[in-house]
């Protein structure tokens, strides 16, 4: 329930009741996309979007920059922890 | 699915590890007691045990389990509040799979649902939504519950029954929220929890702002984390780097999905729907004071407490269950005298044993019994 799960949004179903389907690994749902459509823009520019559906409700575009940048300091630190390794092994040698 | 691969990374897990370790090493250097680092969301926990992150900390580094599981909180005395309408003539309950299992005072929703009330299991409010348009001849009720990531669905919901008109439908509110409860955990004189990793998809909705006096007023980091290994990996190295510097800020590992002023339309939903419900009360914790919500009167209409007349009621917690001790940190699952003996997930006399968000039931799993860690 608490969880979420990451969809695609494929369609619009109904613009005016805020209704959107939703792939999900597969299986399509009608969800409210109400908490994630930017106000005043047509529901259309969400298509192809990611989300997190919770209950039947998108309740967040997931950020794919965000993202991007969260994996690139962890691969950064996986560096430097190469680096660190290589300084403890030269140093024991 | 997007993003979930790449943060299962086991490499980039090992990685992490390595940095824990030597972070932990160093704040070992000038401490003697283990760092504790609560998670306070059940989804966290169930990462936690389901891939053993809490197997491979340095020693002196723990996790504690919070409170942020709503069917592990759920009160008896609500959960008869449900049955009891349930039993009502003409009525049908929905609710989410869960909470049909939890304990009340004369047993589960899913034995009502055996003894002849007709029980639904819903995946969303509006699936029940659907049921009522379906059945304008019945009542239908939504026992809603959650914290303040679902509380927006009920509320859209109540709005979306509203617009349409629908009569045969209501909610019976147990949501709930996490901010008081923080504080009233902080505020208790022997809560030793050194910092927090934070409830991402509340976080999704009410943003980082809220937990500001955790930081200020209580001195405690807190990072605000995702759902996957690396994610609570990563919030925790955050989490203890701060530590180590002496530092207590509000960080946010989860940007992908939580923006830090939040959700403002899921916000807008629940001030319009709910007010602050004063008494509420918290399995294993009591009560809480402005914890809760409750649909504003404006919405009355959809109350199923005003519909079928039915208030919330106290029933007191399994005597021989230490559910309390276990959600603030006090104990491990297995030091409850019940844990594996008369609470177990078949036969589950706490809730914590009833949800795989709950700490008890998730040691059950990925621990086993007689292994007490």
């Amino acid at each position: 329930m608490c969880l979420g799960i990451p969809g695609r949004i494929t369609a619009i179903v109904d613009e005016q009741a805020m209704l959107a389907e939703v792939d999900v690994s597969g299986v399509r749902r009608q969800v409210d996309v109400l908490c994630v459509a930017e106000p005043g823009k047509p529901l259309a520019e969400l298509v192809g979007a990611w989300v997190l559906v919770h209950v039947g409700f998108a309740m967040s575009r997931i950020d794919e920059a965000e993202a991007q940048e969260t994996l690139r300091l962890l691969a950064s630190m996986d560096e430097l922890a190469g680096e660190l390794d290589a300084m403890r092994n030269s140093a024991r040698a | 699915m997007q993003f979930v691969k790449e943060f299962r990374n086991p490499h980039l897990a090992e990685a992490l590890l390595a940095q824990i370790s030597l972070v932990a090493e160093r704040i070992g250097r000038t401490r003697k007691n283990p760092v504790t680092v609560m998670e306070v969301c059940g989804g966290h926990t169930h990462t936690i045990f389901r891939y053993g992150l809490d197997r491979r900390l340095p020693a002196n580094i723990e996790f504690a389990h919070g409170p942020g599981c709503p069917v592990c909180v759920l009160p008896k005395g609500r959960i008869e509040d449900a049955i009891t309408i349930a039993h009502r003539p003409g009525v049908i309950l929905t609710t989410f799979g869960d909470a049909m299992r939890v304990p009340g005072g004369s047993g589960s929703l899913l034995q009502a649902r055996a003894a002849g009330a007709d029980v639904r299991m819903v995946y969303s409010p509006l699936d029940a939504l659907a049921l009522a348009r379906a059945n304008p001849a019945r009542q239908v009720v939504f026992f809603a519950l959650g914290f303040e990531t679902t509380a927006p669905s009920t509320a859209l919901t109540v709005l979306r029954a509203n617009a349409e008109n629908i009569s045969n439908f209501s909610i019976l509110c147990q949501h709930i929220t996490i901010i008081p409860t923080l504080r009233a955990l902080l505020e208790q004189p022997d809560f030793t929890v050194d910092g927090f990793i934070g409830p991402g998809h509340v976080s999704m909705v009410i943003g980082t702002e809220p937990y500001a006096f955790i930081a200020q007023d209580f001195k405690r980091p807190l990072v605000v984390a995702g759902f996957e290994p690396l994610d609570i990996l990563q919030s925790l190295l955050m989490v203890l780097l701060q530590i180590e510097a002496g530092d207590a800020r509000v960080e946010n590992q989860y940007a992908r999905v939580v923006a830090p002023q939040g959700n403002p339309a899921a916000m807008a939903a629940i001030a319009r729907v709910y007010e602050v419900r004063e008494a509420c009360e918290w399995r294993g914790l009591g009560q809480i004071a402005g914890s809760g919500l409750q649909l504003r009167a404006e919405w009355s209409r959809f109350d199923a407490e005003k519909r079928f007349a039915v208030l919330p009621h106290h029933l007191a917690d399994q005597e021989q269950c230490r559910c309390g001790d276990v959600l603030t940190g006090r104990i491990k699952p297995p030091q409850c005298q019940a844990f594996g003996r008369t609470c177990s997930p078949d036969h589950p006399s706490g809730a914590l044993m009833v949800s795989s968000e709950g700490a008890c039931a998730a040691y059950y799993e990925y621990h086993g019994v007689g292994e007490a860690a």
